[in-house]
């Protein structure tokens, strides 16, 4: 216990706890609207084809500077996302099988680069398989400012596109029709989910961070009935993840930050899906049935 | 004067042509229906014109300008099956949606805006039920919805594709008393509608689409037999068969 408090005073700590709780924050925000436009899976394929991005570039440059392994994560989470919409666009194959290859596909040459790596190593190599399921604990003061400072970006340009993201996501027709540009609004929110997987991975991993944007938004789904609520709600439900799961994996030796967050996240959502007020399995029946 | 101008459009799904060189011009203050057998490019017509699909080829003109800078004086009603109505928002939200390229972008809307979105839901008889999520609403109630939010477009010119799917009698009563009351105002209406029974009663004229137009002008020249047989080929039997079978359905 001694020890344990004696964490939460060190101020490394303190700035990975601001860190994950701004980063769970972001995710469940930008989360809310990518469930609702249906596109969740492919928030998943996006965040496991960050890792052979970040892989190429330390091959490239042999370096580990966060900035430039992030950059490469975007572009090889960019290249996925596109590469879904050409199958679908091109072929007779859907959606879920699309995002089915693809995530395989980047995630195995991850893997395969990450191993050739392991494999070569030149010194320095250790910490780049955190970017798997993450650690928090192996953060370095600069990392989680950068989390933190990108979090907080996300957190305001989602508010400000709040009312754009609703119309373009509920009737994307009829907002057309207003003359609004709903392509560049799509682009936009296609950039915070990319942004926030790549700021996100360090922390919570390729594997699960998808879980972080889709876990608070179906948990708060249950409580509320209005968007901005449900915004709020999935901030917050994926604040306390974040906490959690970063205090939790940093005070017990060796455990992995991202899945402590999943499941932290998993709890509030079963807690939900029994008690939600809205559509609760336990209130069926009542008024919302 | 013109309220609107639609010259030569070609609209082409997967190499086949939906529509072929659509040219009509609808008079200010007209209420026009759409008419025309399943697939006959009824919906895709009026996207087209809005620019919500991509054309061939075609112009349309809005009140002689472009209508791409005619937005704002443009009122459309979607197809209610078109949207997701689990979505997490609730009537009056929905209705303010008409007044987003007004309150413009990064801005909230303002007590006025919402004062307006709520005269429009008690002008369609729903103003007890602005705070209603909206997958609570009847399917009647849910097209009332969207009447109310084009009505909060205030609009001069409107495009409704098939407001009256699905909707019970009252609705529908409440739907033909609102484009009358926007025809008194002198604002022109475009209906894509199913219901050849009710043509005459609703329409004062009449575009007879199938792919191509058919006949367009008023109504007691254009709703002949003779025309819409050539519009639906001879699948027009029913027309002399009563009421109840001449409602369509998509």
């Amino acid at each position: 216990m001694e020890q344990f408090s004696a964490l939460l005073s060190s101020a490394n700590l303190q700035w990975v706890l601001i860190g994950s709780l701004l980063l769970g924050f972001a995710s469940g925000v930008i989360g809310s609207f990518v469930l609702l436009k249906k596109q969740s899976l492919i928030s998943d394929a996006m965040a496991h084809a960050a890792l052979p991005g970040v892989c190429i570039v330390y091959i490239l440059f042999q370096t580990k500077t966060v900035p430039y392994l992030l950059t490469g994560a975007a572009v090889t989470s960019l290249i996925a996302t596109q590469s879904i919409q050409t199958i679908v666009k091109w072929s007779r194959i859907k959606t879920d099988a699309a995002i089915g290859i693809t995530l395989s596909v980047f995630f195995g040459l991850g893997i395969v680069l990450l191993t050739y790596i392991q494999q070569n190593a030149t010194g320095n190599q250790a910490g780049l398989d955190s970017f798997i399921f993450g650690q928090a604990a192996s953060l370095v003061k600069g990392d989680v400012q950068l989390i933190a400072a990108g979090a907080l970006c996300l957190i305001i340009l989602t508010a400000l596109f709040f009312k754009e993201f609703k119309i373009s996501i509920f009737d994307p027709q009829f907002a057309k029709g207003l003359g609004l540009p709903v392509t560049f609004f799509n682009a936009v929110l296609l950039f915070l989910v990319v942004a926030v997987v790549v700021i996100g991975i360090q922390m919570v991993g390729v594997v699960l961070i998808a879980a972080l944007l889709i876990t608070p938004p179906i948990s708060a789904r249950y409580w509320t009935d209005q968007l901005g609520w449900m915004t709020m709600l999935a901030g917050i439900f994926g604040a306390i993840s974040g906490v959690s799961g970063a205090v939790l994996s940093t005070a017990i030796q060796n455990l992995p930050t991202g899945p402590i967050i999943v499941l932290s996240a998993s709890v509030i959502f079963l807690f939900s899906l029994l008690f939600g007020t809205k559509k609760g399995l336990l209130l069926k029946g009542g008024r919302n049935a | 004067m013109n309220a609107l101008t639609v010259s030569n459009m070609s609209v082409s799904y997967d190499k086949q042509l939906a529509l072929e060189n659509v040219s009509f011009s609808v008079p200010e203050g007209s209420m026009t229906g759409i008419i025309g057998p399943n697939g006959a490019g009824k919906s895709t017509l009026i996207k087209s014109i809005l620019q919500l699909l991509p054309t061939v080829s075609g112009t349309v003109e809005v009140f002689k300008k472009p209508l791409r800078s005619q937005r704002k004086i443009i009122g459309y009603v979607p197809q209610r099956s078109e949207v997701d109505w689990d979505f997490p928002t609730n009537a009056l939200d929905v209705v303010l949606m008409g007044r987003y390229n007004h309150i413009g972008m990064f801005k909230r809307a303002s007590k006025k805006e919402v004062t307006w979105a709520k005269h429009c839901l008690q002008r369609v008889g729903m103003q007890d039920y602005a705070s209603r999520q909206i997958s609570q609403l009847s399917g009647g109630q849910q097209q009332r919805v969207f009447l109310a939010r084009a009505m909060a477009q205030d609009a001069k010119i409107y495009f409704m594709d098939e407001p009256f799917a699905g909707v019970d009698a009252s609705t529908e009563k409440a739907i033909i008393q609102l484009m009358k009351e926007w025809k008194n105002e002198g604002k022109t209406v475009l209906v894509v509608h199913h219901d050849l029974q009710t043509v005459n009663d609703y329409f004062d004229h009449v575009l007879l689409l199938n792919k191509t137009p058919i006949a367009y002008g008023e109504t007691n020249r254009v709703f002949t037999l003779a025309n819409l047989e050539e519009a639906y080929g001879g699948k027009i039997a029913f027309l002399q068969q009563g009421p109840k079978a001449a409602k369509g359905s998509t």
